[in-house]
């Protein structure tokens, strides 16, 4: 093999060498962040499903305002992005980034609080206002001018927690998580502030305008949405994925130089794809097409992704029998790997004429949301809560198996019902008779997708039980009393070997 | 290569070039693919009739929007045969050149709204809004029956100020006559010269019937039966929507 393609295997941070004393880490803050991410999961997937159901079954609009689909359907969005997967990555950020660069969070115990604080405050603060009716009406960035600021705040001092933590390292290194996570950080910050640029009405008003509109704005919403995507959902995560894949398999990363080129790939990329969302659309065509290219190559760094993270595996694989979090990992993982080649097919410009407006992007976003971002965010919880309430193990591993064949089963209800009511709807809308006449009245294809809503509600209600499954288990983890381990009687004559 | 051998330890030893270089790289994908709209005239067709919302559409715009109507419908006409027969002709970029937000949507769990002004008489849209199932057995849409409401409208000047601050070319007598332009349109028994006079074509309308009060039923009604209104196609020839 030549010089230089070996493939050099990464030092897990943080079981270097146990000579020094390891610092005092924060991690009281980091319990509510673990606490917080279970709980927004739950309410996320919840109004989820009352949103499916509500497709299915329109009267459970109940005729309010506060509870029509409209008005909901942002609080799930924002729910499971924004507060489930925000607060994952809080934790596993804050996590990760003390124990790679053997330091104390930079700011302590208060900073992390109050990062903690701010951000639910922000959450809470725009889940009221969705419910109100006070929105931006722009996908995924909804929350008004008063709460974009208010977040703004907590996302620049998260930056200097993160950031200042790494410049107090011990390692020589950053580790490879750290950079996904510092990119995902700087890149939400410069999405948001770039997204979000309004004008109040008066200073009294929750309302705002913004300062672009019609195709400019279209643009500039779908270089934010799609890289809410790529960096809140991708980077971010695939951080989480540096760190508790090789943990949880007790391996190395496979490839330290994959891992790089897939990185600078991975971000110089994904800014691009975001006229995929507006294809055939008034935005101009040269701008579409740099948009379906950049899309269909974004294919390769996804994967690469993927498979540094399978691969590192190599050996391992016999734990997928006996170690549940890993399998929701390795799961994660899969369903990465195939959302993130549906994205690229998706995008091309005939795909998507088809696809486009229908419910298989719903189903698209979904095998990525639930299996990539919540299956690898329910390892990770499964790993870490033992650890960081100080409890040897898991209160129950037959309860999380549990959870994992449910969760799964209800992601695949959910996908294919989506592929199929999707796919059939984009048919029956281009569908010609015989005499040249359109086939179907529009109303006819949603008669048709009743069946499909109601299967990817059971779908939904499948995930949301395995969810409560694992509060359960978390939550009886937690609670195990705390027991001592007694020492281990030994034959006469035996000797202890020497310590390690 | 040049005798020098690129060693990424350097930047992974380094946070502020780490941060710096990744800073870059994510920021040229998106610059490439905005500044060009801003700067690139053609990408807004030449087309006329295209003008900003009237009072009354700009309040039910609002409501549109507070209401969440774009996570269903879409208002994005693409140039294919089925919706050109289904929805009309393809959307432009002028047509939606003064939306704040822009609301093409990205599904259709309803049909398309870019061209519905017109196609339903206001008698209908407003019973569609209050109980669409008793219109379209099949619909699955929420019941919008409390729009029947009065209208906030206290903050018009307020909002037409802020568009125009935000680059919607209202004139100063558009802005400063606001409230009365909204009431002028909302009450067909007035008379409504000085708005017919600021507003071209727009119609003055009482959709929902009740004269004692303009309620978010009239103002909503009044935005979805302009929509696509604008243009007259008949007048457009294909030099003129040439994008770049």
């Amino acid at each position: 093999m030549p010089e230089g393609l070996t493939t050099q295997p990464v030092p897990i941070a943080g079981s270097g060498s146990q000579l020094r004393p390891q610092p005092a880490y924060v991690e009281a803050p980091l319990r509510a962040f673990a606490i917080a991410t279970v709980f927004w999961g739950i309410a996320g997937f919840l109004v989820g499903v009352v949103i499916a159901l509500q497709l299915a079954y329109p009267a459970l609009n109940l005729g309010l305002e506060f509870t029509s689909f409209g008005r909901l359907r942002p609080l799930h969005t924002s729910a499971v992005i924004f507060a489930f997967g925000g607060n994952a990555l809080f934790l596993t950020s804050l996590y990760v980034v003390q124990r790679t660069c053997r330091a104390r969070l930079l700011g302590g115990d208060d900073a992390a609080w109050f990062l903690f604080w701010g951000y639910q405050f922000f959450i809470v603060v725009a889940a009221t206002g969705y419910l109100l009716g006070i929105t931006q009406g722009k996908e995924y960035a909804e929350p008004e001018w008063y709460a974009d600021l208010w977040l703004t705040g907590v996302w620049v001092a998260y930056l200097v927690v993160f950031g200042g933590t790494i410049l107090r390292r011990e390692e020589p290194h950053i580790y490879v998580a750290n950079w996904f996570f510092l990119a995902f950080i700087i890149t939400v910050a410069v999405l948001h502030i770039g997204n979000n640029v309004a004008i109040p009405t008066s200073f009294g008003s929750a309302k705002s305008y913004g300062a672009a509109s019609g195709v400019q704005d279209a643009m500039i919403q779908w270089w934010y949405g799609h890289n809410a995507v790529g960096f809140f959902l991708t980077a971010g995560f695939l951080g989480m994925m540096y760190y508790f894949v090789p943990k949880q398999a007790e391996r190395p990363v496979y490839s330290y130089r994959l891992s790089i080129i897939h990185f600078w790939a991975l971000t110089f990329l994904y800014i691009w794809a975001g006229p995929h969302h507006l294809h055939h659309t008034a935005l101009p065509d040269w701008a579409q097409v740099l948009g379906m290219v950049f899309s269909v190559m974004l294919w390769m760094p996804s994967w690469g992704g993927m498979i540094n993270g399978l691969m590192t595996l190599s050996g391992a694989w016999d734990k997928l029998r006996t170690d549940v979090g890993l399998r929701f990992s390795v799961a994660a993982l899969g369903f990465y790997g195939m959302a993130t080649f549906e994205g690229p097919v998706m995008s091309i410009r005939a795909v998507n004429s088809l696809s486009h407006y229908t419910d298989w992007t719903i189903g698209h976003v979904h095998s990525g949301a639930l299996g990539w971002n919540g299956f690898i965010t329910f390892g990770v919880l499964y790993w870490l809560v033992p650890r960081l309430w100080g409890r040897t193990k898991l209160y129950s591993e037959r309860l999380a198996s549990w959870h994992f064949w449910i969760a799964t089963l209800g992601i695949l209800l959910y996908i294919t019902s989506m592929w199929v009511s999707g796919i059939m709807q984009g048919l029956m809308w281009r569908a010609y008779d015989h005499l040249g006449f359109l086939q179907y009245a529009f109303v006819e294809t949603v008669a048709a997708m009743h069946p499909y809503y109601v299967i990817r509600a059971l779908g939904g209600v499948l995930f949301l039980t395995g969810a409560l499954l694992m509060a359960y288990n978390l939550w009886r983890t937690v609670r195990a009393p705390v027991v001592e381990e007694a020492p281990v009687a030994l034959p006469a004559g035996s000797t202890l070997p020497a310590a390690a | 290569m040049f005798g020098i051998r690129f060693n990424h330890g350097t930047i992974e030893r380094n946070l502020i070039l780490l941060g710096v270089l990744t800073l870059i790289t994510i920021s040229i994908g998106g610059l490439v693919q905005v500044i060009p709209l801003f700067t690139v005239e053609s990408t807004i067709e030449r087309v006329g009739g295209i003008r900003p919302y009237t009072p009354l559409e700009q309040a039910g715009r609002d409501i549109y929007v507070r209401e969440g109507c774009y996570t269903c419908h879409s208002q994005m006409v693409r140039p294919f045969r089925d919706e050109r027969e289904r929805y009309g002709h393809y959307s432009l970029a002028a047509e939606s050149m003064f939306d704040k937000p822009f609301q093409w949507g990205s599904k259709r769990t309803g049909p398309d709204l870019a061209r519905v002004g017109g196609r339903y008489s206001d008698e209908w849209q407003v019973m569609h809004l209050r109980d669409p199932r008793h219109l379209v057995p099949e619909s699955i849409m929420p019941s919008y029956g409390f729009l029947d409401r009065p209208l906030n409208y206290a903050d018009i000047k307020d909002k037409l100020a802020t568009l125009r601050a935000a680059g919607v070319p209202y004139t100063d007598a558009m802005v400063a006559n606001a409230r009365e332009d909204l009431e002028a349109q909302a009450r067909p028994a007035e008379d409504g010269s000085a708005f017919s006079a600021r507003y071209g074509r727009a119609r003055q309308m009482d959709p929902d019937g009740n004269a004692k009060a303009i309620t978010e039923m009239d103002a909503l009604v009044a935005y979805l039966q302009m929509l696509g209104t604008l243009v007259d196609f008949s007048e457009v020839t294909p030099e003129r929507l040439r994008q770049q």
